[in-house]
């Protein structure tokens, strides 16, 4: 292994302009001539609109334009998409309800957006907004996950009952059969409550216009530009895609919240012809709790069968997820899958059926958030696993390894085929880490400090690069998701690699060069990366799903492929031997059983200058390009434990120990892949202690700021203990399967099984803040007590 | 922020006489408060009155049995004072504890006591050290200053210049934070000065920071954090939102108060 | 409108802004120094903490004209003569970034809190002085390792050393 090649922790290529604050976010970008758009929300839940008047609030200074879902709609700009089809339980498609980028009659969460202001300043676009007078009829608002099927109030007429689909997958009788066969039920009430997923860049998007040639172009904060492109120009139809450019520059985090295609960003770029003026619109953090898509939001009855030995033989689930007022654009495969096809974990599990029911609310749209489904599927799966071995009174983690999938590949009953794994191994590595031998000594000494100590386990699947396209296509994805790549080898031998992926914070620029320079025999430093401009790369599908790792680099690698099959013909000519004959190694290109050689560097000039081969028989130049679509999904796997001791006098839990060890198969830049590892954690522990979006029964985000929404500060959290266990994935040519979600899966039951296992009950929900505990803490107190 | 005029006047006389002649003027001093306000647009000053170069409002020196801290003291310049640390180190550590490092460099001991947050720090060691707030017109004892929920005795045109804290012989304070916001959930403040003991409680007041007479009564026995076992604080008249309901609050005056005593003893 | 005149990063800088200016906006819009970030508007995040006259300050929450006479530092100051300082180079070394957008605000109160407390930090302290900072990629694990880090680097290049406070009245 080099110093910067595959395998070793380079340190980042992108860093150097991030730490001199030279980073360059959408917010930096400041265009000639440019206009502040600010968007009038809604103060209600759910109202219809009279009528909207913008006269006074046109002659305010600086004013350049008021425009409502009329004006939208005059110039026939399509409605925001969700992108994939569910189908219910009877065939029939899903109720989707119109989603227009600006409201037509009526608004239906805190929010929601009722006209845009483009003003010369932000100042100015915020006065106005002030005089712009809306008559609401204020509706009921509809909530609550739990009750909204069915509810009086009706969010869309579409979907005269609330609920978008009902939607299954599984055997159900074979299931039915399993549990009325069981020596033992375990069963649980589970509410996976709503994040808010906060990026520390807020939205924003700047649009331009030149009149010129006709040509938009938007910045914009995006996971997925190239997505964002499709969708403005085919459904939306802001314009075709060859006069319409997105550009998602430095990105300041995303976690599935800049994947979708949402009102703001659509209005800006329209907003800029309407004005003949660059339109910046910025999300201040109010608005980022109010419109930015939430996560999560199930509520879930879950039951677990087990045999006399002890053998899980049946799982049955029910979950009602909120989806919001409107769907997002991916948010419908998020509580279905992405969802569902997980709840087999790491276990042999015969028979699996799970019921899904989507409704809508009267709150902000619900979509993918790191891990999208998985983290729900885990945390069902790992409440119930643990659970059901205390009910059956064996040890958590023998209990998961008895039941442990052990011969690969694997079908499940919920369509996945797990391809490699040993899941054995990362238990065992993870019991070492945390000195599993020495927590009952580690309980007592708590009990004795007046604490109570826990340990917790949550041993998780995912699956990452959704795949292949066709696959996808048949449950119902509007896209492919495959990736592109284009490699451009320049005269002297430095090299340009645009690929379709996109990163805001993986570290991309350093990972992907370390793969190109491994295999090239080039310096990292002729290697430069290039991302999120649909000018400069034609086609991509962008970065979430921990998808960049397994198909984006699978691109690159069959586009650096097709660059060595082309050099070797170049060197075949200069070297004059055998293409057959010629070898390609650490840089260089030589001729088998000879010493004649050439360097990576030569043979892109000889390419270049095409003197040595003649123009008819092989074309001059060193580029190529690849698009890759995968044959499966890939499955990283691992164990975390937690271990927390609790306060009863304050409910205060602290994490005193993490272990976690996860097999993502082969790993580029482990440095790297650790700090996806922490921060993917930090994010679950906030799930499971601090976070959670609350709605009054007004339909009020009551949770609409960092004063009252929980986000993770350094001292909420300790430092991680991180193992790897390696099983290569076999389905892509780099054996790699993704780390960008598992901490986020893999953490808030963990935290959960050691709270309750502090506790000695199961009576508590996420997140598990202070007053929580506290009060659950004092039943246990109680039972002790009593005991 | 809606628009408004600036002034920077360089006492806090020049200061009183801009407050009298300005309609709707607001006083300025960390503008940790006031500005996050003003950014949401829920307040509307006409002009901002600026104390940041008033030098006669700062400073902290030591008169006597008192330490007199000048109202622009910042939280951190009183945390790291060695004056206050000697004299009253529950005081120090009470101004240690506000906010965050970077809160502390600008948010002053005026401006938090004038605007009275109920979940503000500084309310507590007032009313528990017995200090006496001085304006520019007049001296206002702690009892009589904190009069409601973000309101106090300070009247049109009145700034506060210092406050003045007696030096006690034994002060602590223990604070349990709002996870999200980092307020005071509950914050107790504890008290020695002879045989006076008082106890005082932020954060989980209805109306603001109050005085918890029982624990007084408790603590003039021994002055001990065994002293409050069993005690409990009412749940009546105690905020209760999503963060804490009243039950779970007045339970952690409690908790805390044990903390405050025993940080006072170093025990 | 009104007139200013301060230093930032050891340049004297003079202007006419509308009072109601903040210094972030003074820094990122007046100046372009764009490297000073708006992640909230409660004061909590940190994204914009600069340095005021030496203390580590939240520029969302401090008027530009407020600050007549000061010296204002900011993440683009704090390299000197294209040398990256200990704690920036600490941060790169020890991964303690991801996206990249909380990071000068955090660059920023790490120095602060090595001038505040010295050279060697443990982990607790580093962790309960970043209270006001928040970062939601990294998880602070490799943020306290960098710290800690940045502050042994910074003593063997002799910086940080605490300055007396500033009590005139004492």
């Amino acid at each position: 292994m080099s110093a910067t090649g595959i395998g070793a922790s380079v340190r980042r290529k992108e860093d150097h302009r991030f730490i001199t604050g030279q980073g360059r976010y959408t917010d930096d970008i400041n265009r000639p001539g440019q206009a502040h758009a600010y968007f009038l929300r809604s103060p209600h839940a759910h109202a219809t609109i009279k009528s909207i008047d913008t006269k006074a609030a046109a002659k305010m200074p600086g004013v350049l334009g008021i425009y409502t879902g009329d004006d939208l709609a005059a110039d026939k700009v399509g409605g925001l998409i969700c992108g994939w089809m569910i189908h219910n339980k009877d065939g029939s498609p899903m109720r989707a309800g119109p989603h227009p980028a600006l409201a037509q009659g009526k608004v239906r969460y805190v929010g929601d957006h009722v006209a845009v202001i483009v003003a010369e300043t932000l100042a100015q676009a915020r006065d106005a907004a002030e005089v712009v007078v809306v008559d609401y009829a204020v509706l009921p608002a509809v909530v609550d996950t739990a009750k909204a099927a069915g509810a009086k109030t009706v969010v869309h007429a579409e979907a005269p009952d609330n609920t978008v689909f009902n939607w299954h997958l599984g055997n159900k009788d074979e299931t039915e059969a399993a549990f009325k066969k069981a020596k033992h039920v375990t069963k649980l009430d589970i509410v996976n409550n709503r994040l808010v997923p906060n990026p520390m860049e807020p939205r924003a998007a700047v649009g331009d216009y030149d009149a010129g040639d006709g040509v938009f172009t938007l910045f914009t904060t995006s996971q997925n530009p190239h997505v964002a492109r499709l969708v403005l120009s085919a459904f939306i139809g802001i314009a075709p895609e060859n006069k319409l450019r997105v550009i998602a520059p430095d990105v300041g985090g995303g976690f599935g919240s800049k994947i979708f295609i949402y009102a703001e960003e659509t209005v800006c770029v329209w907003a800029a012809k309407k004005v003949g003026r660059p339109v910046k619109w910025n999300s201040d953090r109010t608005e980022a709790f109010l419109s930015d898509a939430h996560g999560r939001d199930h509520v879930t009855h879950a039951e677990l069968a087990t045999d006399a030995e002890g053998k899980i033989t049946g799982l049955r689930v029910k979950t009602t997820a909120n989806l919001g007022a409107y769907l997002s654009t991916f948010s419908s495969s998020v509580p279905t899958y992405l969802y569902a096809p997980l709840l087999s974990g790491q276990y042999d599990i015969p028979a699996i059926y799970c019921e899904v029911d989507a409704v809508y609310t009267n709150t902000a749209p619900v979509d993918a958030y790191r891990g999208a489904g998985r983290p729900e599927a885990t945390f069902v799966v790992e409440r119930l696993v643990e659970v059901a071995a205390r009910e059956l009174g064996k040890d958590p983690a023998k209990f998961r390894m008895q039941n442990y999938v052990k011969k690969f590949p694997h079908q499940t009953p919920v369509i996945m085929m797990y391809d490699a794994g040993n899941y054995g191994a990362s238990m065992k590595k993870a019991l070492e880490i945390i000195d599993y031998k020495g927590i009952g000594k580690r309980k007592r000494d708590s009990a004795r400090e007046g604490k109570l100590r826990g340990i917790g386990f949550s041993a998780y699947i995912e699956a990452c690069g959704i795949a292949p396209s066709a696959a996808v296509g048949s449950l119902g994805a509007g896209v492919g998701l495959w990736e592109s790549a284009e490699v451009r080898v320049n005269p002297i031998g430095t090299v340009e690699v645009l690929t379709g992926s996109h990163s805001h914070g993986q570290g991309h620029e350093t990972t992907f060069a370390q793969l190109v320079s491994d295999r090239l025999g080039i310096p990292i430093d002729n290697v430069s990366i290039i991302h999120g401009d649909t000018d400069k790369v034609q086609m991509g599908m962008g970065t979430y799903g921990s998808r960049s790792g397994a198909v984006g680099m699978s691109a690159i690698v069959k586009a650096v492929d097709k660059v060595i099959a082309k050099g070797k013909k170049v060197a075949a000519y200069v070297l004059e031997a055998d293409e057959a004959d010629i070898d390609f190694a650490d840089g260089h290109f030589s001729v088998k059983g000879t010493d004649r050689k050439l360097d990576f560097g030569s043979c892109a000039l000889q390419a270049y200058i095409a003197h040595k081969f003649n123009g008819q028989d092989l074309e001059p130049g060193l580029k190529e390009g690849a698009f890759y679509d995968p044959t499966n999904f890939t499955f990283p796997a691992g164990v975390h434990i937690c271990e927390v001791e609790i306060d009863p006098q304050t409910g205060v839990t602290k994490i005193d120990r993490w272990a976690a060890v996860d097999d993502f198969g082969n790993v580029i830049n482990p440095m790297i892949v650790e700090g996806q590892v922490h921060g993917g954690i930090a994010q679950g522990v906030g799930q499971a202690l601090l976070e959670g979006a609350k709605y009054n029964s007004d339909g009020q985000l009551v949770t609409a700021s960092f004063m009252d929404y929980c986000m993770p500060r350094a001292d909420d959290l300790p430092s991680f203990q991180v193992g790897m266990t390696v099983t290569a994935c076999p389905s892509n040519p780099l054996g790699i399967k993704g780390c960008g979600e598992a901490g986020a899966i893999a953490a808030p039951p963990a935290v959960i099984n050691a709270i309750t296992d502090a506790l000695g009950h199961e009576d508590i929900a996420m997140p598990a803040t202070p007053q929580a505990v506290w009060r659950a803490a004092q039943k246990s107190v109680k039972r002790m007590a009593a005991e | 922020m809606y628009a408004f005029t600036y002034h920077r006047p360089g006492s806090a006389r020049q200061a009183a006489g801009l407050l009298a002649k300005k309609e709707d003027a607001k006083i300025l001093a960390g503008g940790h408060t006031l500005l996050p306000t003003m950014k949401q647009r829920l307040a509307a000053p006409s002009a901002l009155i600026d104390l940041g170069a008033c030098g006669d409002l700062k400073g902290i020196a030591r008169k006597g049995r008192t330490v007199v801290i000048g109202a622009m003291s910042t939280h951190a310049e009183v945390a790291e004072s060695a004056i206050v640390q000697e004299a009253i180190p529950g005081l120090a550590y009470l101004a240690s504890h506000i906010g965050d490092p970077h809160v502390r460099h600008r948010g002053t001991i005026g401006g938090s006591v004038a605007n009275n947050d109920p979940a503000a720090d500084y309310p507590a060691a007032c009313l528990a050290l017995g200090a006496t707030i001085v304006t520019n017109k007049r001296k206002i004892e702690a009892d009589d200053f904190f009069t409601g929920l973000y309101e106090t005795a300070l009247e049109e045109g009145e700034i506060i210049t210092k406050v003045v804290f007696p030096v006690v012989s034994k002060a602590g304070y223990a604070k349990f934070r709002n996870p999200a916001s980092r307020y005071a959930l509950v914050g107790v403040f504890v008290a020695k000065r002879g045989s006076d003991i008082r106890v005082a409680v932020t954060g989980a007041g209805e109306g603001g920071v109050f005085r918890w007479p029982e624990a007084e009564t408790a603590l003039k026995a021994r002055f001990a954090p065994k002293s409050l076992e069993g005690l409990k604080a009412s749940s009546k008249g105690i905020n209760a939102d999503m963060h804490a309901d009243a039950e779970y609050r007045a339970h952690l005056i409690g908790v805390m108060a044990k903390q405050a005593v025993a940080q006072a003893t170093g025990k | 409108m009104a007139t200013l005149s301060m230093t930032v990063n050891g340049k004297a800088v003079t202007a006419t802004v509308d009072p109601r200016t903040l210094l972030v906006q003074f820094l990122r819009e007046n100046l372009r120094l764009t490297g000073t970030h708006v992640g909230c508007d409660t004061s909590q995040c940190g994204a914009c903490v600069v340095h005021i006259d030496g203390k580590a300050a939240k520029s969302c929450t401090t008027l530009a004209v407020s600050l007549e006479g000061a010296s204002v530092t900011t993440i683009e100051g704090l390299a000197a003569n294209g040398a990256l300082h200990p704690m920036q180079e600490a941060f790169r070394e020890h991964h303690g970034l991801q996206c990249g957008f909380c990071t000068p605000g955090m660059i920023m109160s790490a120095v602060d809190i090595v001038n505040r407390r010295g050279h060697n930090l443990d982990e607790k302290t580093i962790r309960e002085d970043l209270d006001g900072n928040i970062c939601r990629c990294t998880g602070y694990h490799n943020i306290v390792k960098a710290v800690a880090a940045g502050a042994e680097a910074m003593a063997g290049q002799g910086m940080g050393t605490k300055e007396p406070p500033r009590q005139a009245a004492e």
